[in-house]
């Protein structure tokens, strides 16, 4: 028996700050992004993918995504900056709000996916003795935290300091780990354990909190489809925090595999996959990113090309496939309609929700309506597929009353 | 009845002519879930050492190859109701097929139960 999926065990990995806490929970590690990283933890233990998937649509699971980049941009101009590069609306965005995003070559593809939160901070009025406001309270300097995919994370570093002016500051907070909290239960639990933090927080909204002496950047958002909150915290306290969640009855660790699982049935394309730099928006089906007033004004990297294809159409775009049967088609997998190739899987598995194979695949423009009918071949096998909209699950955020 | 094991993880039943072929309690735990068994036609000709099968797990798919050379003349059709039986009963219910024995010779090379678990204690 051998597997067929290529690890690169030249490749020099580094550990995470939670590497010690994962053995302990005998996670079995793999190679990710240049990372030591959980794939899966201990079947004794309530792991193995389809345990942790399941428990995470269920109750909550606790994720280390310290992988990532986490950058924080300051300046007076940082708003004005990051708009030449991504598509989004970013002088607009609110203090404590959160927009997902693309990083834009100048041809329009995607370099990479992510996540920017105006962390621009409040500065508190000066008050004399007698309580009386000597300055009032006001917005600081201008900052953006962006959270970018792991594998990518040096390469954007060195795009965006290539391409952003000089007044612009960036940090790579290196110093920091990032932990995903997620699922249906992952507000109760952190309720529980940090009171009032869920309340004060929807999908998309992003908080500055002080768990005792831990200083925290808590944001409602994630990766699986589920509700769910990012910690970011100094790398030095993430192992208590870490032992901290995972002490509430609802909260296991989860690793890698149930999060490719869970974002694959939430339609959530996976960067190096389903996106990369010849890809451009309009055909990753990411046109909820162009935001509705740029698209016109553009003065973003590719402008020319996406406005092409929101125009005329992309030639081929990225669609979600429901298969027959049980035998997963993966990436790479042809897709035919009839005798003709119209596509090809960009990463495929079996849906443990569901009980039946799904994927995403780029597919010619006239084969991607949602009920038209394909067929993928596995090792010459050619299975019934029929192109469905994403979500596969559907979503459960918390968008407030 | 003998049991022999490869390094690739495969244990080999022998009785008389025929012998019964699957994968390891250590490879489904390597795996994890599986959710789909691809068995080969009864009557097709396996090598020693060449492609057999193909296990789908929530996560990869991996190759099964043959430990000897021979003809299937059984596959195990409750894989295809429930390939879970590979994790919960991999060296019993959830058997892979089964062959004739074209040379006994290739036995040979292959361990047995005491030489396979130092085998996989090493690793």
């Amino acid at each position: 028996m051998r597997g067929r999926a290529l690890s690169d065990e030249n490749e020099k990995l580094e550990n995470l700050p939670l590497d010690d806490w994962h053995r302990g929970k005998g996670a079995r590690m793999v190679g990710f992004a240049g990372y030591h990283m959980p794939i899966q933890y201990n079947k004794d233990q309530g792991g193995g993918i389809v345990a942790e998937h399941d428990w995470t649509r269920a109750q909550a699971s606790l994720f280390d995504v310290s992988h990532m980049g986490q950058l924080m941009l300051t300046g007076e101009n940082a708003a004005a900056e990051l708009e030449k590069l991504l598509p989004g609306a970013i002088a607009s965005l609110k203090p404590g709000r959160v927009r997902y995003s693309l990083l834009l070559n100048e041809e329009g593809g995607v370099l990479d996916d992510l996540m920017v939160t105006n962390a621009t901070p409040w500065i508190e009025p000066v008050l004399d003795d007698e309580g009386a406001e000597i300055e009032a309270g006001h917005w600081g300097e201008p900052a953006y935290y962006i959270v970018v995919n792991g594998a990518t994370k040096h390469d954007d570093i060195a795009f965006l300091r290539e391409h952003l002016a000089d007044d612009v500051t960036l940090n790579h907070m290196e110093d920091h780990a990032l932990i995903a909290l997620q699922g249906p239960k992952a507000s109760n639990a952190l309720g529980r354990v940090m009171r009032g933090v869920p309340d004060g927080l929807v999908f998309m909204q992003s908080t500055l909190y002080d768990f005792g002496e831990w200083p925290l950047r808590i944001t409602r958002a994630g990766y699986t489809g589920e509700d769910g909150f990012e910690i970011s915290v100094p790398a030095e306290f993430v192992q208590p925090l870490a032992d901290r969640l995972c002490a509430e009855i609802e909260v296991r660790p989860a690793g890698l595999g149930a999060r490719d699982s869970l974002r694959l049935e939430a339609g959530l394309p996976l960067y190096g996959h389903d996106l990369t730099a010849e890809i451009d928006p309009v055909s990753a089906d990411l046109t909820f990113a162009l935001s509705k007033k740029r698209r016109e004004e553009g003065g973003y990297h590719g402008h020319a090309q996406i406005a092409a294809a929101l125009k005329d159409g992309p030639a081929s775009f990225r669609v979600g496939l429901v298969l027959e049967g049980r035998l997963p088609a993966r990436e790479g997998a042809e897709v035919f309609a009839g005798d003709e190739r119209i596509g090809t899987v960009t990463s495929g598995g079996f849906s443990p929700t569901l009980g039946h194979p799904i994927a995403m695949a780029y597919v010619d423009k006239a084969h991607a309506d949602v009920g038209i009918e394909l067929a993928v071949m596995v090792r010459n096998k050619r299975l019934p597929a029929k192109v469905t909209a994403m979500p596969f699950v559907p979503h459960n955020y918390y968008r407030g009353n | 009845m003998a049991r022999y094991f490869t390094e690739e993880h495969e244990w080999i039943d022998v009785e008389g002519d025929t012998a019964t072929v699957g994968i390891t309690d250590y490879a489904q735990e390597q795996l994890g879930d599986i959710v789909f068994v691809e068995l080969p036609e009864v009557g097709a000709t396996v090598d020693k050492g060449k492609d057999a099968a193909v296990v789908e797990s929530v996560k990869a798919a991996s190759d099964v190859y043959a430990p000897i050379s021979g003809e299937v003349v059984e596959t195990n059709a409750s894989l295809d109701d429930d390939p879970s039986l590979v994790n919960s009963s991999p060296e019993d219910d959830g058997w892979f097929f089964k062959l004739t024995i074209a040379d006994k010779g290739q036995l040979d090379g292959l361990m047995d139960q005491a030489a396979y678990k130092s085998f996989c204690d090493g690793l």
